[in-house]
Protein backbone atom coordinates (compact mmCIF):
# COMPACT_ATOMS: atom_id res chain seq x y z
CA UNK A 1 0.00 0.00 0.00
CA UNK A 2 1.09 3.23 -0.46
CA UNK A 3 0.59 6.06 2.36
CA UNK A 4 -0.53 9.18 1.78
CA UNK A 5 2.42 12.29 2.22
CA UNK A 6 1.63 13.54 5.71
CA UNK A 7 4.05 15.85 7.24
CA UNK A 8 4.53 15.29 10.92
CA UNK A 9 3.44 19.42 11.05
CA UNK A 10 0.29 18.89 8.93
CA UNK A 11 -0.81 16.26 11.01
CA UNK A 12 -0.25 18.42 13.88
CA UNK A 13 -1.90 21.09 13.30
CA UNK A 14 -4.69 18.87 11.95
CA UNK A 15 -5.24 17.07 15.11
CA UNK A 16 -4.75 20.02 17.05
CA UNK A 17 -7.57 21.52 15.02
CA UNK A 18 -9.74 18.50 16.04
CA UNK A 19 -9.29 18.78 19.39
CA UNK A 20 -9.94 22.51 19.70
CA UNK A 21 -13.08 21.58 17.90
CA UNK A 22 -14.18 18.73 20.25
CA UNK A 23 -13.03 21.18 23.03
CA UNK A 24 -15.57 24.12 22.15
CA UNK A 25 -17.98 21.73 21.47
CA UNK A 26 -17.88 19.76 25.07
CA UNK A 27 -17.15 23.00 27.47
CA UNK A 28 -20.38 23.94 28.86
CA UNK A 29 -21.80 27.31 27.39
CA UNK A 30 -20.34 29.89 29.18
CA UNK A 31 -16.84 28.84 28.86
CA UNK A 32 -17.62 28.47 25.14
CA UNK A 33 -19.15 31.67 24.57
CA UNK A 34 -15.99 34.27 24.30
CA UNK A 35 -15.03 32.22 21.10
CA UNK A 36 -12.31 29.50 20.78
CA UNK A 37 -9.33 32.00 21.01
CA UNK A 38 -10.33 32.26 24.72
CA UNK A 39 -11.03 28.62 25.81
CA UNK A 40 -10.49 28.33 29.49
CA UNK A 41 -7.15 26.22 29.23
CA UNK A 42 -8.17 22.80 30.15
CA UNK A 43 -5.26 20.76 29.83
CA UNK A 44 -2.26 21.24 31.77
CA UNK A 45 0.71 19.76 29.99
CA UNK A 46 2.24 16.70 31.74
CA UNK A 47 5.40 16.29 29.52
CA UNK A 48 8.51 18.81 29.96
CA UNK A 49 11.31 19.85 32.35
CA UNK A 50 9.69 20.49 35.00
CA UNK A 51 6.63 17.73 36.47
CA UNK A 52 3.41 19.53 36.63
CA UNK A 53 1.58 20.86 39.79
CA UNK A 54 3.93 22.97 41.15
CA UNK A 55 4.50 26.13 38.91
CA UNK A 56 0.83 25.09 37.90
CA UNK A 57 -1.40 27.52 39.16
CA UNK A 58 -3.23 26.19 41.93
CA UNK A 59 -6.29 23.94 41.26
CA UNK A 60 -9.16 23.85 43.78
CA UNK A 61 -8.72 20.56 44.48
CA UNK A 62 -5.59 18.08 45.79
CA UNK A 63 -5.07 14.96 46.95
CA UNK A 64 -2.04 13.71 48.04
CA UNK A 65 -1.01 10.15 48.90
CA UNK A 66 2.39 8.33 50.44
CA UNK A 67 2.83 5.22 49.93
CA UNK A 68 4.82 2.71 51.35
CA UNK A 69 6.65 0.13 49.18
CA UNK A 70 6.72 -3.47 49.81
CA UNK A 71 9.55 -5.39 50.71
CA UNK A 72 9.89 -7.39 47.49
CA UNK A 73 9.60 -3.55 45.68
CA UNK A 74 13.12 -3.48 44.14
CA UNK A 75 15.05 -1.32 41.30
CA UNK A 76 13.50 -3.36 38.94
CA UNK A 77 9.80 -3.18 40.31
CA UNK A 78 10.16 0.59 40.80
CA UNK A 79 11.01 1.21 37.22
CA UNK A 80 7.79 -1.10 36.22
CA UNK A 81 5.46 0.64 38.73
CA UNK A 82 6.70 4.71 37.70
CA UNK A 83 6.31 3.47 33.91
CA UNK A 84 3.22 2.45 34.58
CA UNK A 85 1.66 5.71 37.27
CA UNK A 86 3.92 7.95 34.56
CA UNK A 87 1.76 6.21 31.65
CA UNK A 88 -1.52 6.61 33.95
CA UNK A 89 -0.93 10.07 34.68
CA UNK A 90 0.64 10.73 31.16
CA UNK A 91 -3.32 10.20 29.62
CA UNK A 92 -5.27 11.34 31.96
CA UNK A 93 -3.93 14.84 32.36
CA UNK A 94 -4.13 14.62 28.64
CA UNK A 95 -7.96 14.04 29.12
CA UNK A 96 -7.76 10.45 27.80
CA UNK A 97 -8.62 7.74 29.35
CA UNK A 98 -5.97 5.45 31.47
CA UNK A 99 -4.67 2.35 29.76
CA UNK A 100 -7.44 -0.43 30.70
CA UNK A 101 -9.21 2.49 32.34
CA UNK A 102 -12.60 1.05 33.68
CA UNK A 103 -14.79 4.28 33.92
CA UNK A 104 -13.19 6.18 30.83
CA UNK A 105 -16.06 8.59 30.68
CA UNK A 106 -14.63 10.60 33.76
CA UNK A 107 -11.20 10.96 31.81
CA UNK A 108 -12.44 13.10 29.68
CA UNK A 109 -12.99 16.46 32.39
CA UNK A 110 -9.49 16.75 32.48
CA UNK A 111 -10.09 19.76 34.26
CA UNK A 112 -6.78 21.04 34.54
CA UNK A 113 -5.90 17.80 36.21
CA UNK A 114 -1.78 17.37 36.96
CA UNK A 115 -0.29 14.37 38.51
CA UNK A 116 2.96 14.92 40.34
CA UNK A 117 5.68 12.25 41.88
CA UNK A 118 7.49 12.35 44.51
CA UNK A 119 10.42 10.05 45.84
CA UNK A 120 10.91 9.89 50.05
CA UNK A 121 14.10 8.57 51.21
CA UNK A 122 12.39 5.28 51.20
CA UNK A 123 12.16 4.84 47.69
CA UNK A 124 15.76 5.54 47.54
CA UNK A 125 16.90 3.16 49.66
CA UNK A 126 14.94 0.29 48.07
CA UNK A 127 16.30 1.35 44.96
CA UNK A 128 20.11 0.88 46.16
CA UNK A 129 21.23 4.72 46.07
CA UNK A 130 21.63 7.34 48.10
CA UNK A 131 18.75 9.68 49.09
CA UNK A 132 19.00 13.27 48.09
CA UNK A 133 16.37 13.99 50.75
CA UNK A 134 15.81 13.33 54.81
CA UNK A 135 13.64 13.55 57.15
CA UNK A 136 13.37 17.06 58.79
CA UNK A 137 14.59 18.02 62.09
CA UNK A 138 12.73 18.04 65.17
CA UNK A 139 10.34 20.96 66.42
CA UNK A 140 9.56 21.92 69.42
CA UNK A 141 6.13 22.50 68.13
CA UNK A 142 5.85 19.26 66.34
CA UNK A 143 3.58 16.45 67.87
CA UNK A 144 4.17 14.56 64.50
CA UNK A 145 1.87 11.42 64.28
CA UNK A 146 2.80 8.44 62.43
CA UNK A 147 -0.11 8.40 60.11
CA UNK A 148 0.64 11.63 58.82
CA UNK A 149 4.24 11.30 58.33
CA UNK A 150 6.95 9.70 55.71
CA UNK A 151 6.22 7.90 52.80
CA UNK A 152 8.25 6.56 49.99
CA UNK A 153 6.27 7.66 47.15
CA UNK A 154 4.05 11.00 47.21
CA UNK A 155 1.37 11.09 44.44
CA UNK A 156 -0.41 14.52 44.30
CA UNK A 157 -3.21 14.91 42.16
CA UNK A 158 -4.74 18.16 41.47
CA UNK A 159 -7.71 19.12 39.56
CA UNK A 160 -10.65 21.94 39.87
CA UNK A 161 -13.12 18.68 39.43
CA UNK A 162 -12.81 16.49 42.31
CA UNK A 163 -14.57 13.99 40.57
CA UNK A 164 -11.26 14.33 38.29
CA UNK A 165 -9.00 14.05 41.37
CA UNK A 166 -11.20 10.30 42.59
CA UNK A 167 -11.08 9.05 39.19
CA UNK A 168 -6.86 9.46 38.44
CA UNK A 169 -6.47 8.59 42.44
CA UNK A 170 -8.22 5.47 41.62
CA UNK A 171 -6.48 4.21 38.14
CA UNK A 172 -3.23 5.22 40.26
CA UNK A 173 -4.06 3.07 43.35
CA UNK A 174 -4.60 -0.03 41.10
CA UNK A 175 -1.34 0.31 39.59
CA UNK A 176 0.35 1.18 42.60
CA UNK A 177 -0.93 -1.78 44.81
CA UNK A 178 0.90 -4.60 43.50
CA UNK A 179 3.79 -2.95 44.82
CA UNK A 180 3.49 -0.49 47.78
CA UNK A 181 0.78 -0.05 50.64
CA UNK A 182 -0.92 3.04 51.21
CA UNK A 183 0.49 5.00 54.34
CA UNK A 184 -1.69 8.06 53.79
CA UNK A 185 -4.16 9.84 51.76
CA UNK A 186 -4.43 13.58 52.89
CA UNK A 187 -7.30 15.74 50.43
CA UNK A 188 -7.26 18.97 50.48
CA UNK A 189 -9.25 22.50 48.53
CA UNK A 190 -8.85 25.68 47.85
CA UNK A 191 -11.20 28.78 47.28
CA UNK A 192 -12.57 28.11 43.39
CA UNK A 193 -12.55 31.53 42.56
CA UNK A 194 -10.59 34.94 42.89
CA UNK A 195 -7.06 35.15 42.85
CA UNK A 196 -6.94 35.49 47.00
CA UNK A 197 -6.83 32.17 49.19
CA UNK A 198 -7.87 32.10 52.18
CA UNK A 199 -7.51 28.90 54.89
CA UNK A 200 -9.95 28.34 57.38
CA UNK A 201 -8.98 30.73 60.09
CA UNK A 202 -9.88 33.18 57.78
CA UNK A 203 -6.62 34.19 56.92
CA UNK A 204 -5.13 35.30 52.99
CA UNK A 205 -2.85 32.56 52.47
CA UNK A 206 0.50 32.18 50.22
CA UNK A 207 0.86 35.71 49.33
CA UNK A 208 4.70 35.62 49.05
CA UNK A 209 6.06 33.62 46.87
CA UNK A 210 9.36 33.36 44.82
CA UNK A 211 9.63 35.35 41.75
CA UNK A 212 12.74 33.44 40.00
CA UNK A 213 11.63 29.40 40.30
CA UNK A 214 14.88 28.84 38.47
CA UNK A 215 16.54 30.13 41.46
CA UNK A 216 14.29 29.15 44.66
CA UNK A 217 13.12 26.25 43.29
CA UNK A 218 14.14 24.15 40.34
CA UNK A 219 16.91 22.13 41.79
CA UNK A 220 19.84 23.73 38.54
CA UNK A 221 22.09 20.31 38.64
CA UNK A 222 23.29 16.69 39.36
CA UNK A 223 20.71 13.90 38.86
CA UNK A 224 17.45 15.97 40.27
CA UNK A 225 18.13 18.23 38.13
CA UNK A 226 14.66 20.43 36.94
CA UNK A 227 13.19 18.94 39.84
CA UNK A 228 12.88 20.40 42.77
CA UNK A 229 12.04 18.89 46.97
CA UNK A 230 8.74 18.81 48.46
CA UNK A 231 7.99 19.22 52.25
CA UNK A 232 4.37 18.66 52.75
CA UNK A 233 3.74 19.22 56.61
CA UNK A 234 -0.19 18.59 58.01
CA UNK A 235 -0.88 21.66 60.13
CA UNK A 236 -4.19 21.40 62.54
CA UNK A 237 -5.74 24.46 63.55
CA UNK A 238 -7.33 25.21 66.81
CA UNK A 239 -10.63 26.56 65.11
CA UNK A 240 -12.04 26.00 68.96
CA UNK A 241 -9.64 28.87 70.58
CA UNK A 242 -8.87 30.96 67.44
CA UNK A 243 -13.08 31.21 68.04
CA UNK A 244 -11.92 33.03 70.92
CA UNK A 245 -9.40 35.58 69.56
CA UNK A 246 -10.94 38.80 68.27
CA UNK A 247 -10.07 40.58 65.08
CA UNK A 248 -7.27 42.82 66.53
CA UNK A 249 -5.56 39.96 68.10
CA UNK A 250 -6.17 37.65 65.04
CA UNK A 251 -4.10 40.70 62.88
CA UNK A 252 -1.42 41.35 65.55
CA UNK A 253 -0.85 38.01 65.53
CA UNK A 254 -0.68 37.14 61.73
CA UNK A 255 0.79 41.13 61.18
CA UNK A 256 -1.19 41.21 58.27
CA UNK A 257 -5.20 42.73 58.37
CA UNK A 258 -8.27 40.03 57.86
CA UNK A 259 -9.99 42.14 55.07
CA UNK A 260 -7.60 42.31 52.18
CA UNK A 261 -4.38 40.32 53.66
CA UNK A 262 -2.01 43.74 53.76
CA UNK A 263 0.79 43.97 55.94
CA UNK A 264 -0.68 46.34 59.25
CA UNK A 265 1.77 49.02 58.31
CA UNK A 266 0.82 48.71 54.19
CA UNK A 267 -2.75 49.16 52.15
CA UNK A 268 -2.42 46.33 49.58
CA UNK A 269 -1.88 42.79 49.72
CA UNK A 270 1.01 43.07 47.83
CA UNK A 271 3.17 45.77 49.68
CA UNK A 272 6.04 44.69 51.59
CA UNK A 273 5.24 44.41 55.38
CA UNK A 274 7.66 47.79 57.25
CA UNK A 275 9.46 45.72 59.87
CA UNK A 276 10.90 49.15 61.21
CA UNK A 277 7.63 50.84 61.57
CA UNK A 278 6.58 52.07 65.07
CA UNK A 279 3.45 53.13 66.77
CA UNK A 280 2.08 55.98 68.93
CA UNK A 281 4.36 54.22 71.94
CA UNK A 282 7.13 52.97 70.41
CA UNK A 283 6.44 49.43 69.99
CA UNK A 284 6.31 47.68 66.22
CA UNK A 285 3.49 47.67 64.48
CA UNK A 286 4.22 44.34 63.25
CA UNK A 287 5.38 42.76 66.06
CA UNK A 288 8.42 40.65 66.76
CA UNK A 289 6.24 37.49 67.30
CA UNK A 290 4.28 37.89 64.69
CA UNK A 291 3.82 34.87 61.88
CA UNK A 292 4.78 37.03 58.91
CA UNK A 293 7.91 38.65 60.82
CA UNK A 294 8.93 35.30 61.86
CA UNK A 295 8.29 33.65 58.14
CA UNK A 296 10.32 36.55 56.40
CA UNK A 297 12.65 35.63 54.36
CA UNK A 298 14.91 39.20 53.23
CA UNK A 299 16.49 36.81 50.10
CA UNK A 300 13.75 36.65 47.55
CA UNK A 301 15.82 34.02 46.60
CA UNK A 302 15.69 31.90 49.67
CA UNK A 303 11.44 31.57 49.31
CA UNK A 304 9.64 28.85 49.53
CA UNK A 305 7.00 28.10 47.05
CA UNK A 306 4.14 27.51 49.13
CA UNK A 307 1.25 25.49 47.64
CA UNK A 308 -1.14 24.92 50.67
CA UNK A 309 -4.10 23.23 50.45
CA UNK A 310 -7.18 23.41 53.35
CA UNK A 311 -8.17 19.98 54.68
CA UNK A 312 -11.68 19.58 56.80
CA UNK A 313 -12.69 15.94 57.32
CA UNK A 314 -15.36 16.09 59.67
CA UNK A 315 -16.73 16.61 62.74
CA UNK A 316 -16.28 15.29 66.23
CA UNK A 317 -19.76 14.28 67.92
CA UNK A 318 -19.46 17.54 70.13
CA UNK A 319 -19.10 19.00 66.97
CA UNK A 320 -15.63 19.94 66.85
CA UNK A 321 -14.07 20.47 63.64
CA UNK A 322 -10.45 18.39 62.21
CA UNK A 323 -9.62 21.10 59.85
CA UNK A 324 -5.84 22.66 59.27
CA UNK A 325 -3.98 23.20 56.53
CA UNK A 326 -1.94 20.78 54.01
CA UNK A 327 1.47 22.61 54.04
CA UNK A 328 3.18 22.00 50.80
CA UNK A 329 6.42 24.18 50.48
CA UNK A 330 8.63 23.44 47.47
CA UNK A 331 12.57 24.44 47.45
CA UNK A 332 15.49 23.69 45.73
CA UNK A 333 17.21 23.17 49.35
CA UNK A 334 15.38 22.15 52.04
CA UNK A 335 18.14 22.61 54.71
CA UNK A 336 18.44 26.48 53.45
CA UNK A 337 14.98 27.03 52.98
CA UNK A 338 12.71 25.49 54.39
CA UNK A 339 14.70 24.75 57.89
CA UNK A 340 15.36 27.97 58.76
CA UNK A 341 11.79 29.58 58.18
CA UNK A 342 10.56 26.43 60.59
CA UNK A 343 13.10 26.92 63.02
CA UNK A 344 12.07 30.93 63.34
CA UNK A 345 8.01 30.15 63.68
CA UNK A 346 9.03 27.34 66.04
CA UNK A 347 10.33 29.30 68.31
CA UNK A 348 8.38 32.36 68.72
CA UNK A 349 5.44 32.50 66.28
CA UNK A 350 2.03 33.62 68.18
CA UNK A 351 0.10 31.70 65.70
CA UNK A 352 1.40 28.59 67.47
CA UNK A 353 -1.16 29.13 69.76
CA UNK A 354 -3.32 27.79 67.20
CA UNK A 355 -2.03 25.87 64.70
CA UNK A 356 -0.12 22.60 65.40
CA UNK A 357 2.09 20.17 63.33
CA UNK A 358 0.51 16.71 63.23
CA UNK A 359 2.36 15.55 59.93
CA UNK A 360 5.46 15.79 58.06
CA UNK A 361 6.91 14.27 54.92
CA UNK A 362 9.56 14.91 52.79
CA UNK A 363 10.09 13.88 48.84
CA UNK A 364 12.74 14.65 46.20
CA UNK A 365 10.43 15.79 43.17
CA UNK A 366 12.26 13.75 40.08
CA UNK A 367 12.46 16.38 37.04
CA UNK A 368 9.72 15.80 34.28
CA UNK A 369 10.11 14.05 31.66
CA UNK A 370 10.07 13.19 27.79
CA UNK A 371 7.20 12.27 25.72
CA UNK A 372 9.00 8.53 25.50
CA UNK A 373 10.15 8.74 29.33
CA UNK A 374 9.35 8.22 32.72
CA UNK A 375 9.03 10.21 35.95
CA UNK A 376 12.01 9.10 37.94
CA UNK A 377 14.19 7.73 34.46
CA UNK A 378 17.07 9.95 34.96
CA UNK A 379 17.55 8.79 38.65
CA UNK A 380 16.99 4.86 38.15
CA UNK A 381 17.76 3.86 34.75
CA UNK B 1 6.64 5.26 27.40
CA UNK B 2 6.98 1.67 26.08
CA UNK B 3 9.40 0.42 23.39
CA UNK B 4 7.71 0.60 19.98
CA UNK B 5 8.82 -0.30 16.24
CA UNK B 6 7.60 2.21 14.15
CA UNK B 7 7.27 2.40 10.57
CA UNK B 8 6.44 6.35 10.10
CA UNK B 9 3.97 6.42 7.65
CA UNK B 10 1.29 3.75 9.29
CA UNK B 11 2.28 5.70 12.69
CA UNK B 12 1.26 8.80 11.30
CA UNK B 13 -2.13 7.04 9.57
CA UNK B 14 -2.81 5.51 13.16
CA UNK B 15 -2.50 8.76 14.53
CA UNK B 16 -4.78 10.75 12.18
CA UNK B 17 -7.22 7.95 12.45
CA UNK B 18 -7.53 8.42 16.13
CA UNK B 19 -7.55 12.42 15.77
CA UNK B 20 -10.21 11.82 13.11
CA UNK B 21 -12.41 9.86 15.18
CA UNK B 22 -12.32 11.52 18.04
CA UNK B 23 -14.44 9.42 20.82
CA UNK B 24 -11.94 8.43 22.67
CA UNK B 25 -10.43 11.82 23.14
CA UNK B 26 -12.13 15.04 23.56
CA UNK B 27 -9.31 17.66 23.89
CA UNK B 28 -5.69 17.94 23.81
CA UNK B 29 -3.32 20.52 24.49
CA UNK B 30 -2.03 20.56 20.77
CA UNK B 31 0.05 18.63 19.61
CA UNK B 32 0.14 16.46 22.48
CA UNK B 33 -2.51 14.50 21.77
CA UNK B 34 -1.87 12.67 18.05
CA UNK B 35 2.32 12.04 19.08
CA UNK B 36 1.01 10.59 21.85
CA UNK B 37 -1.63 8.98 21.46
CA UNK B 38 -0.10 6.65 18.03
CA UNK B 39 -0.14 3.34 18.91
CA UNK B 40 3.22 1.52 20.46
CA UNK B 41 3.69 -0.87 17.51
CA UNK B 42 2.96 -1.38 13.91
CA UNK B 43 3.39 -4.30 11.78
CA UNK B 44 6.48 -4.79 10.49
CA UNK B 45 6.21 -6.64 7.83
CA UNK B 46 3.53 -5.34 5.81
CA UNK B 47 2.57 -1.75 7.53
CA UNK B 48 -1.09 -2.67 6.57
CA UNK B 49 -1.81 -3.19 10.45
CA UNK B 50 -1.17 -1.64 13.59
CA UNK B 51 -2.12 -1.97 17.13
CA UNK B 52 -3.23 0.77 19.94
CA UNK B 53 -2.44 0.28 23.27
CA UNK B 54 -1.84 -3.01 23.76
CA UNK B 55 -1.65 -4.44 27.28
CA UNK B 56 -1.98 -7.76 28.71
CA UNK B 57 -4.10 -8.81 31.95
CA UNK B 58 -1.35 -10.08 34.58
CA UNK B 59 -1.47 -13.13 36.23
CA UNK B 60 0.87 -15.38 37.91
CA UNK B 61 0.02 -18.94 35.99
CA UNK B 62 -2.54 -20.32 33.78
CA UNK B 63 -4.06 -18.20 31.42
CA UNK B 64 -4.55 -14.66 30.69
CA UNK B 65 -5.42 -12.42 27.61
CA UNK B 66 -4.46 -9.15 25.92
CA UNK B 67 -6.31 -6.66 24.46
CA UNK B 68 -5.57 -3.40 22.41
CA UNK B 69 -7.16 -1.75 19.47
CA UNK B 70 -6.69 -3.12 15.96
CA UNK B 71 -6.07 -0.67 12.99
CA UNK B 72 -6.34 -1.79 9.36
CA UNK B 73 -4.52 1.13 7.60
CA UNK B 74 -4.93 -0.26 4.40
CA UNK B 75 -7.81 -0.41 2.32
CA UNK B 76 -8.19 -3.96 2.17
CA UNK B 77 -9.55 -6.18 4.48
CA UNK B 78 -7.30 -7.64 6.58
CA UNK B 79 -7.61 -11.01 8.77
CA UNK B 80 -5.56 -12.22 11.83
CA UNK B 81 -5.38 -15.44 12.03
CA UNK B 82 -3.04 -16.28 14.88
CA UNK B 83 -0.93 -15.32 17.30
CA UNK B 84 2.14 -16.14 19.47
CA UNK B 85 4.51 -14.95 22.32
CA UNK B 86 7.25 -16.09 24.02
CA UNK B 87 4.79 -15.96 27.15
CA UNK B 88 2.74 -18.86 26.40
CA UNK B 89 3.51 -21.77 24.26
CA UNK B 90 -0.45 -21.81 23.22
CA UNK B 91 -2.20 -19.03 22.67
CA UNK B 92 -5.87 -18.39 20.74
CA UNK B 93 -7.82 -15.85 19.33
CA UNK B 94 -11.18 -15.39 21.38
CA UNK B 95 -14.36 -14.34 20.96
CA UNK B 96 -17.24 -13.37 24.17
CA UNK B 97 -20.48 -15.21 23.43
CA UNK B 98 -23.69 -16.05 25.04
CA UNK B 99 -24.09 -19.93 25.83
CA UNK B 100 -26.67 -21.17 28.03
CA UNK B 101 -27.50 -17.38 29.59
CA UNK B 102 -24.39 -16.78 30.48
CA UNK B 103 -21.40 -15.04 28.76
CA UNK B 104 -18.07 -17.85 27.51
CA UNK B 105 -15.52 -17.50 25.63
CA UNK B 106 -14.54 -19.38 22.54
CA UNK B 107 -12.05 -19.54 19.73
CA UNK B 108 -13.39 -17.31 17.26
CA UNK B 109 -13.90 -18.85 13.91
CA UNK B 110 -11.85 -17.10 10.76
CA UNK B 111 -10.28 -15.18 13.28
CA UNK B 112 -10.66 -11.07 13.37
CA UNK B 113 -11.43 -9.17 10.89
CA UNK B 114 -10.52 -5.79 10.12
CA UNK B 115 -12.48 -3.68 7.86
CA UNK B 116 -10.20 -1.30 5.32
CA UNK B 117 -9.01 2.16 7.08
CA UNK B 118 -10.90 0.53 9.96
CA UNK B 119 -10.31 -0.31 14.02
CA UNK B 120 -10.92 -3.91 16.00
CA UNK B 121 -11.30 -3.52 19.71
CA UNK B 122 -10.15 -6.78 21.74
CA UNK B 123 -11.26 -5.76 25.07
CA UNK B 124 -12.59 -7.67 28.49
CA UNK B 125 -15.82 -9.37 27.26
CA UNK B 126 -15.00 -9.23 23.66
CA UNK B 127 -12.95 -10.32 21.16
CA UNK B 128 -9.10 -10.61 22.78
CA UNK B 129 -5.82 -12.67 22.30
CA UNK B 130 -5.93 -15.75 24.89
CA UNK B 131 -2.71 -16.86 26.77
CA UNK B 132 -3.49 -20.38 27.03
CA UNK B 133 -0.70 -21.51 29.58
CA UNK B 134 1.81 -19.16 30.93
CA UNK B 135 5.20 -20.17 30.94
CA UNK B 136 5.80 -17.36 33.33
CA UNK B 137 4.32 -14.96 35.48
CA UNK B 138 3.01 -11.78 34.02
CA UNK B 139 4.07 -9.01 36.40
CA UNK B 140 2.41 -5.74 36.01
CA UNK B 141 4.03 -3.30 34.32
CA UNK B 142 5.93 -6.14 32.29
CA UNK B 143 6.78 -6.11 28.79
CA UNK B 144 5.55 -8.88 26.76
CA UNK B 145 6.20 -9.47 23.31
CA UNK B 146 3.29 -10.34 21.13
CA UNK B 147 3.38 -11.70 16.95
CA UNK B 148 0.28 -11.84 15.03
CA UNK B 149 0.32 -13.70 11.43
CA UNK B 150 -2.30 -11.91 9.30
CA UNK B 151 -4.15 -14.20 6.64
CA UNK B 152 -1.95 -13.22 3.82
CA UNK B 153 1.49 -14.74 5.77
CA UNK B 154 2.17 -10.66 6.93
CA UNK B 155 3.05 -10.16 10.30
CA UNK B 156 2.19 -7.37 13.29
CA UNK B 157 4.83 -7.76 16.16
CA UNK B 158 4.16 -5.32 19.05
CA UNK B 159 4.59 -5.30 22.93
CA UNK B 160 1.86 -5.12 25.45
CA UNK B 161 2.08 -4.11 28.97
CA UNK B 162 1.40 -6.16 31.98
CA UNK B 163 -2.02 -4.39 33.85
CA UNK B 164 -3.84 -5.42 36.67
CA UNK B 165 -7.03 -5.78 35.65
CA UNK B 166 -10.59 -7.31 37.42
CA UNK B 167 -12.31 -8.21 35.04
CA UNK B 168 -11.91 -10.52 31.77
CA UNK B 169 -13.16 -13.61 33.59
CA UNK B 170 -15.26 -15.17 31.43
CA UNK B 171 -15.70 -18.48 31.73
CA UNK B 172 -13.56 -20.62 28.71
CA UNK B 173 -16.28 -22.66 26.77
CA UNK B 174 -18.91 -24.34 28.54
CA UNK B 175 -18.44 -25.98 31.10
CA UNK B 176 -14.46 -25.80 30.93
CA UNK B 177 -13.40 -24.20 34.42
CA UNK B 178 -10.39 -21.45 33.97
CA UNK B 179 -7.38 -21.51 36.35
CA UNK B 180 -6.52 -18.91 38.45
CA UNK B 181 -5.63 -15.21 37.01
CA UNK B 182 -7.50 -16.19 34.06
CA UNK B 183 -8.29 -13.71 31.17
Amino acid sequence: MVAPRISRRGLLAGGAATAVGALAGGVPSEQASGGAATLTPLIEPFDGLHQAGIATTPQTHAVFVGFDLLETTRKEAIVRLLRLLTDDARRLTQGRPALADTEPELALTPARLTVTFGFGPGLFRAAGLDSPVKALPAFTTDRLQKRWSGGDLLVQICADDNLTVSHALRMIVKDARSFTRVRWTQRGFRQSSGTVNRNLMGQVDGTVNPADLDRAVWISDGPLRGGTTLVLRRIRMELETWDAADRVAREFTIGRRLADGAPLTGRAERDEPDFEKVNALGFPVISEYAHIRRAHVSDPGMRILRRPYNYDDGLAPDGRSDSGLLFASYQADIDHQFVPVQRNLAEADLLNEWITPIGSAVFAIPPGCSPSGWIGDSLLS
Amino acid sequence: MFPRRIVPSAVLLAALTLAGCGGQQPSAAPAAAPASAAAPATSAATGAVSITDPWVKTAKKGMSAAFGTLVNNSDAEVTVVSGSSPLSPKIELHEVVESGGKMVMRPKEGGFVIPPRGTHELQPGGDHIMLMDLAQEVKPGAEIAFTLTLKDGGTLEFTAVGKDFAGGKEDYQPGMKMGEGNG
